[in-house]
């Protein structure tokens, strides 16, 4: 085994770092978490003016996906506004592996500039992790389909350009087997947005279809074949494009608090036994939770399909930094309540907001217990639990 | 990058599954208990060359890397192979490495041993060879000693380790001074790199216990496997599973490097950690883990009878615990470990 990036990969990474430390302002930061919208197109555009987006497509081009991973990790890592880019070159991927010329002119050639955004049509107010029964209704008149129905956590619609949506278009036979996803443009007559506020500073949304009429050519993949697209999106999800390191800002945040806030016992909270034993064991932690993500990456780039080792990854990181975070905020007491720029703060506010942050981390994405499922099913070969 | 074997230690893999597989297993193991030792598959491993496969070719052993001896220790651990392989291992590395390797302990005729704690007092207390190895190798103050001599007395201890605490009286001083304790810390470091291994495959067979179990065991009509309950206790372990193995395999990868004269960095701000010293610490605190809620879980789902002698979960319980113990609370060294990742910027 070679652990090592090797030279073209390290000096796309320090690319990245340069990249980051040029563009990655406070102010973009603060911005990201007054608005909620964890999007910044400036930022994005950057980035591809600077040629390190084409390698964020998986499947796309000549990068492999250890570069896909090295780019989501550094932004993770460093704090940057990544979720709705993310999600854009999610579904890129998307595109690339199973969309038409027409579907990789009008939209894949926009979102490799980074000025465009995507967001996710999946999940519905009644159907969540249950994702296949969703009851929103695509009927096709003529060479066009006409959409009606709701879908839940359409984070990044109120910035999206287009919406990735999954819909019903067969009600009679099993519900997997008669799904149909479609692109659709977010100015299409007959959609609406509401926010949805979180008890963390990122925004989510509701959006409403209503007699939403496209054209055939909008329409991603086969009619009823929406689940083999959903089984592409999963497996590029899953692990690669970051949220398995949200505990490495969170360590840097608490290492900087820690250095110079005082300790109850005397002396500073950085000579704490206790803290220093459980800033260790993060420090672990976001080693394994890398290697994890590596692995999947590295199955990625071998020619596999990484849903499991990405389903694994993730179960290890988000419950691993849901532990750290409940560590750190217990021991920075009632400092560690006060929010972004609060007078005495813990971390600046950072461990608040971390501790609010953490609980979606085991629900979004696949949730810890379909995540489980997946591994007892599929890896262990343990029988059909429902 | 590269997260596959190689080609060399895919066969080394699976020449040493067989060997453990048909040499060792639990029977051999509960049969070697309390000491913890099977002299006959001692016998044949030294037919292997294993003993010797760690130390330089050019000073007569194997050549084998760190990396490939990290996969021969997962497969003795799969077996929970009652051998001193991976201390013997690591201590004719050791003794190689100050000029001190002789052909007996080349070839395993003469079992080594590394005492794991420093001595106090004139003794090295619970070695975890010290009851089979007829040579030990210790630190003792800023001396790396060498003591030839009768091996101690067994200790009745949780995992059937052949642990013995060792009197050094008469000693070979085999180095001194910051070089000493350089050396005997490059072999500690290599000692937790290849238990946190053995640690590894410790953890792979309780989950395979336990999945088998559960598929065979029939409650309530149907598979205790298809209970989400039980299902659950089970899916956490492969993600637990492949990252003490990644680790494990990235320390042996960094020792190997740490050999060639490479550094390597420890920047726990950016999560880059190259450096085999943290890497081995890491490695063997993940690894214990790891085995601890793997053979923990497996037993569990056996019901009662994991708890009973008959069934195998227990011995890898047991020893799952010795092992990610002999160095210690695992804390201490998430501490020593601290003072690495976070010294004091004032002294800085």
């Amino acid at each position: 085994m070679d652990f090592s990036l090797g030279p073209q990969t390290t000096e796309f990474r320090d690319q990245i770092r340069v990249f980051v430390a040029e563009h990655l302002t406070t102010e973009v930061v603060d911005r990201m978490h007054a608005t909620g919208t964890f999007n910044d197109r400036d930022l994005n555009g950057a980035l591809a003016d600077a040629g390190l987006l084409a390698g964020a497509v998986p499947g796309y081009g000549d990068r492999d996906p250890i570069e896909l991973y090295v780019l989501f990790n550094e932004l993770e890592k460093a704090g940057a506004p990544y979720d709705g880019l993310a999600v854009t070159m999610l579904v890129a991927g998307v595109v690339n592996a199973v969309g038409t010329d027409f579907h990789r002119e009008a939209v894949l050639d926009h979102l490799l500039t980074g000025r465009y955004n995507c967001c996710l049509g999946y999940s519905e107010p009644d159907h969540g992790s249950d994702v296949a029964a969703i009851t929103t209704r695509a009927v096709r008149e003529g060479d066009s389909w006409v959409i009606n129905g709701q879908k839940m956590w359409t984070t990044m619609a109120h910035e999206a350009d287009w919406v990735m949506l999954l819909t019903r278009t067969n009600p009679d036979v099993p519900k997997h087997k008669g799904l149909t996803m479609f692109l659709v443009p977010m100015d299409t007559p007959g959609i609406e947005v509401q926010s949805v506020p979180t008890m963390a500073t990122e925004r989510t949304n509701a959006t409403f279809y209503d007699e939403v009429r496209v054209g055939d050519e909008w329409r991603l993949g086969e009619v009823d074949g929406g689940w083999t697209v959903m089984g592409v999106a999963l497996a590029f999800e899953r692990g690669v494009m970051g949220g398995t390191n949200p505990a490495v800002p969170l360590l840097r945040h608490v290492r900087n608090w820690a250095t110079t806030a005082p300790s109850p016992d005397g002396g500073r909270m950085l000579d704490d036994p206790v803290l220093r034993e459980r800033m260790a064991r993060t420090a672990i932690a976001n080693q394994v939770s890398q290697l994890l993500t590596l692995r999947a990456a590295w199955i990625a780039a071998t020619g596999g399909l990484p849903g499991l080792e990405g389903s694994m990854a993730k179960l290890y990181a988000t419950e691993q930094y849901q532990q750290a975070v409940g560590w750190f905020q217990q021991m920075a007491g009632a400092e560690g309540l006060l929010g972004f720029h609060a007078d005495g703060a813990a971390a600046d506010g950072w461990i608040d907001y971390d501790a609010r942050h953490a609980p979606v981390t085991t629900i979004y994405g696949g949730t810890t217990e379909i995540n489980r499922n997946n591994v007892a099913e599929r890896h262990l070969g343990l029988p059909r639990a429902r | 990058m590269d997260l596959d074997l190689t080609e060399d230690q895919e066969a080394i893999r699976d020449v040493f599954a067989d060997f453990f597989t048909s040499e060792t297993g639990p029977e051999r193991a509960r049969a070697a208990e309390p000491v913890g030792f099977d002299a006959a598959a001692w016998e044949r491993l030294i037919e292997t060359g294993a003993p010797g496969m760690g130390v330089a070719a050019d000073l007569g052993g194997g050549g084998a890397s760190l990396a490939d001896l990290a996969v021969v220790a997962e497969e003795a651990g799969a077996q929970i192979a009652p051998l001193p392989l991976v201390d013997h291992q690591v201590t004719a590395r050791l003794l190689a490495s100050v000029g001190g390797c002789d052909d007996d302990v080349l070839s395993g005729a003469a079992i080594a041993g590394l005492g794991v704690r420093p001595v106090e007092d004139g003794i090295a207390s619970t070695v975890p060879t010290g009851a089979v190895a007829g040579r030990l190798v210790a630190l003792d103050g800023d001396r790396l000693i060498a003591v030839t001599g009768p091996v101690g007395d067994p200790l009745a201890n949780h995992g059937c380790l052949p642990l013995a605490h060792r009197e050094v009286g008469e000693a070979t001083v085999l180095a001194e001074g910051p070089e000493a304790v350089a050396a005997y810390d490059r072999g500690l470091d290599e000692w937790r790199t290849l238990t946190a291994s053995t640690l590894v495959g410790i953890t792979r067979t309780a989950l395979d216990l336990g999945v088998a179990y559960v598929k065979e065991r029939e409650q309530f009509g149907r598979p205790v496997g298809s209970f989400q309950a039980v299902q659950h206790l089970l899916a956490d372990l492969p993600g637990l599973l492949n990252g003490a193995r990644l680790l494990t395999a990235k320390a042996a990868w960094a020792g190997d490097r740490a050999s060639a004269g490479e550094s390597g960095v420890l920047d726990v701000d950016a999560n880059d950690v190259t450096d085999f010293g943290a890497l081995a610490t890491m490695a063997l605190v993940v690894a214990g883990e790891a085995a601890a809620t793997s053979t923990d879980r497996s037993l569990h789902v056996h019901g009662g009878y994991g708890f009973s002698e008959e069934y195998d979960i227990q011995l890898f319980f047991r020893r799952a615990r010795a092992l990610a113990l002999l160095l210690g609370d695992p804390a201490r060294e998430c501490r020593r470990l601290a003072d690495r990742m976070f010294p004091d910027p004032a002294a800085a």
